[in-house]
């Protein structure tokens, strides 16, 4: 399962689905997981965590281990 | 003839609705620019308040629009209405009237940045389905254009069956137009059929994103209302039953199962069964959403290539780059932290200066006695107090607002985060921490930007241990009279590290490793818990509204003065009435003998100026030595004696529990020097060198009272007590809870007591 935490900066993906449980796992969602849901990851964090993300239309950043829960497919970097 | 039947029905259901002004409740997630038009709306009438029983500020304002008297209530940032804490249940609360004492709103005025609209039109899903009329201000409209992004408002609204307003909240564009449609909604809800009860009665929400779900939580709903508003005095609204069903183990769910019983968690369950089929509910609540609020977007947003976005990204690279974005990150705390230390010790010397003119202005004109030494020492000095501690608290915030306005807070979290994670912490603890080191006070007010109450709690109280610039004067008092001024290091030309420079530097280690390791001890105990998402939005960068950073400056200044000011006073004034109780007339008695028999001996002239100066110190110290507080030093002297103490040094601890610098003059005064001493001063230096045991002491007859084993236990006592009356008065504030502001006093001290002991008894060995 490629998930989130996988990606490299600049990768660019698309979200499958969120795995989980609690309350971690729903602020996820609600912040846009979703199926679907177009992603790219920007930067880590220079220490390796937290990482940037690109959620649709904005910036986020969250821990390898959020990101883990967030499986994911990847696109062509192309598309851009 | 409808609207007047709808004002009598109105007026038997809520008597006081027709009566106070209108409720309007600013909802919106966190970087939407909430604050900047809650600021615009209300201006500086605003009043900050707590909610019972919570950490959550509460903030209003009320003003006329457009002939309307309104009350605006400022929730906190939100992203959504799940409630997992108590905390987070305040928005619901607030949204469906259920707060003690608070009305249903008759509006909600919700912000949306319009940069962003899918992710904000989230919350917009839920504030919809509680039936309260909504307004929306579509908010930065100009950033949003600035990054190719136009949005079409008016299909907006209609999509959605709500105004929506555009506005560029920072430079107050739109507001006429927004306070417009706030003024007309209310006249729409005045004149509708609309009771303030609409939508307690299970009536249909506007929003149905999904029929099975609705279906379950109606049926929920009809079976669970009667016997919950039976236990609780007041209607279930079906929102907290969607909630409650959703929400697995989360705030709504608690309370339905406290109020009815645990057949409710089963029936929940079984709910959960017959809508989920499987898949998770929040993933197919927020999949659900974002379908239905793609539906209605589409089309009303064109979208063309924007600089903006690539311009902040550009910023971002330096910001946090390996190198240079820690570089940056440490001049700018530097600088902060330089601020906070220096620019205010001039203003804090003023201040302390003019409440010492007021003192002497105040005791020429009284005439001496308890009532004079009651408003100079007890009143005056501790207004003093608290004034003192402004300047310190207004440098701080106009940083911490500034790096907040521009989007630099957020990335300050990014960089710091992953060595905050090993104390338990996240990186937005890393600032208020840092700033523990000039004050706790403001320390302990920044940590509002921490979301998760347990981290701010954890944080709130570690923070105090970070050596302040307060405990300056009792380290450089006992380190410059007990500690060797030499080298401690030799063989190494051109370096010169003393050994009083090293132990004011392990003093300030002994402080951050104590923080780090109660940090984690809490967050491993007391404050266990799921760990917090740290999923933080990395806004754009923008110029910071310097309006916006001053109103929030002069609000939170407003805020220490009246709330956490009061209970530092209070205790200014029962510290005084110890020390100065039950001054018994003898003592007086004696000296003025004293005094008559020098004016009989000397002639006139500088020395007997001088013997009557040394007489009344004399008198001031027997006094203090006789008062509740002198006493109680005797009495607990055994409780210190293990670390070295006599009941001298005992009662001057005490004694400082209003603020560890009181120490110094407290010691001033039992050693018969007046109170006027400081630390620089070389007749207290000399009276701690010589001072003794008394000869009828059964362990140390006649022996030095200080060396060098107990002139660090007091210090390692300094460094670790909570001898603070302000960051406790500061602490009981923002954690809303005498509780907490008692555990941080407790838990210092027992620290400081443990620590003392340890340093005295191994130093003895040495």
């Amino acid at each position: 399962m490629l998930t989130l935490r996988d990606l490299k900066p600049g990768d660019r993906a698309r979200v499958l689905q969120c795995h989980g449980r609690g309350s971690t796992f729903q602020r996820l969602c609600e912040m846009g997981f979703v199926e679907g849901a177009r992603l790219r990851v920007v930067r880590f964090a220079p220490l390796g965590d937290p990482l940037e993300v690109e959620l649709t239309d904005y910036h986020l950043s969250l821990r390898r281990t959020e990101a883990g829960m967030i499986e994911v497919a990847r696109e062509e970097a192309a598309r851009a | 003839m409808l609207s007047a039947r709808a004002t009598q029905r109105r007026d038997a259901a809520s008597p006081s609705h027709a009566a106070g002004p209108r409720r309007v409740v600013v909802v919106g997630n966190p970087n939407a620019g909430k604050s900047t038009i809650f600021n615009r709306l209300t201006g500086l009438s605003q009043r900050v308040g707590n909610y019972p029983g919570v950490t959550v500020e509460k903030k209003s304002g009320q003003r006329k629009i457009q002939g309307v008297e309104v009350e605006l209530v400022d929730l906190p940032g939100t992203y959504s209405l799940a409630a997992h804490s108590p905390d987070e249940m305040v928005a619901v609360d607030v949204l469906l009237g259920h707060e003690i004492g608070e009305r249903r709103p008759d509006l909600v005025l919700q912000v949306v940045d319009a940069s962003n609209l899918e992710r904000n039109l989230y919350l917009l899903s839920q504030v919809l389905e509680l039936g309260v009329p909504v307004v929306v201000a579509l908010n930065m409209v100009d950033v949003a254009a600035s990054r190719g992004v136009v949005v079409d408002a008016a299909l907006l609204a209609r999509r959605l069956s709500v105004s929506v307003v555009p506005v560029e909240g920072h430079r107050g564009i739109g507001m006429p137009d927004l306070e417009a449609a706030i003024a007309e909604a209310l006249a729409a809800r005045a004149h509708s059929d609309v009771g303030p009860t609409a939508g307690e009665n299970g009536s249909a929400p506007l929003v149905r994103f999904n029929d099975a779900l609705h279906e379950t939580v109606d049926d929920l709903h009809a079976e669970l209302g009667p016997s919950f508003e039976a236990a609780r005095g007041r209607r279930l609204h079906p929102f907290e039953v969607l909630r409650a069903v959703i929400d697995r183990h989360g705030h709504a769910e608690r309370r339905l199962t406290r109020a009815l019983g645990n057949v409710c968690e089963m029936r929940l369950e079984e709910a959960r069964g017959q809508v989920a089929q499987g898949a998770e509910l929040p993933a197919l609540e927020a999949k659900l959403r974002y379908a239905w609020i793609r539906e209605r977007v589409s089309g009303c947003i064109t979208r063309s290539a924007g600089e903006r976005a690539a311009w902040s990204e550009r910023i971002d690279r330096v910001l946090t780059h390996r190198v240079f974005g820690y570089v940056i990150f440490a001049v700018l705390m530097l600088l902060v932290f330089q601020s906070i230390f220096s620019w205010a010790q001039p203003l804090m010397v003023w201040i302390d200066g003019l409440f010492g003119v007021l003192g002497r202005g105040v005791e020429a004109v009284l005439p001496e006695g308890a009532l004079r030494s009651l408003i100079v020492d007890g009143a005056i000095a501790g207004v003093g107090m608290v004034v003192v501690f402004l300047p310190q608290i207004l440098i701080l915030f106009f940083f911490v607002g500034l790096l907040e306005d521009c989007g630099y807070m957020a990335r300050a979290a990014f960089l710091m985060d992953k060595v905050m994670q090993k104390c338990g912490l996240s990186g937005k603890s890393f600032i208020p921490m840092l700033s523990g080191f000039a004050c706790a006070v403001p320390g302990i007010l920044a940590t509002r930007v921490i979301e998760d109450r347990r981290d701010r709690i954890a944080t709130i109280l570690v923070t105090p241990l970070m050596s302040c610039s307060a405990r300056l004067p009792v380290y450089s008092i006992f380190i410059g009279t007990f500690v060797p001024a030499t080298n401690a290091v030799s063989g190494v030309p051109g370096l010169r590290l003393g050994y009083q420079a090293l132990t004011l530097f392990l003093l300030y280690v002994l402080g951050i490793v104590t923080a780090v390791t109660m940090a984690w001890l809490l967050k491993k105990t007391l404050l266990r818990g799921e760990k917090p998402p740290f999923v933080l939005e990395l806004p754009s960068y923008k110029w910071p509204s310097l309006r916006g950073v001053l109103i929030r400056l002069y609000e939170r200044a407003r805020a220490f003065l009246l709330r956490a000011g009061t209970t530092i006073l209070a205790i200014a004034i029962v510290v005084w009435t110890l020390a100065y109780f039950p001054h018994r007339p003898e003592i007086g008695a004696d000296h003025a003998r004293l005094r008559a028999a020098a004016v009989a001996e000397l002639p006139a002239g500088p020395a007997l100026q001088a013997r009557l100066v040394e007489i009344d110190e004399a008198e001031a110290g027997s006094y203090l030595r006789d008062s509740y507080f002198g006493r109680a030093g005797q009495a607990v002297e055994p409780v210190f004696r293990p670390l070295g103490w006599d009941w001298r040094i005992s009662m001057a601890a005490i004694a400082s529990f209003p603020a560890r610098e009181v120490l110094v003059a407290t010691l001033g005064t039992i050693f018969n020097l007046g109170s006027k001493v400081d630390e620089d001063s070389d007749a207290l230096r000399d009276s701690l060198r010589k001072a003794q045991w008394p000869e009828s002491d059964p362990a140390k007859p006649g022996a030095p009272l200080f060396n060098l084993p107990v002139a660090v236990s007091i210090l390692v006592f300094f460094a670790l007590c909570c001898q603070c009356g302000a960051t406790v008065a500061t602490i009981k504030r923002e954690t809303n809870s005498w509780g907490w502001a008692g555990f941080a006093f407790l838990y210092m001290t027992v620290l400081a007591y443990g620590g003392a002991f340890v340093a005295y008894q191994v130093g003895m060995m040495l």
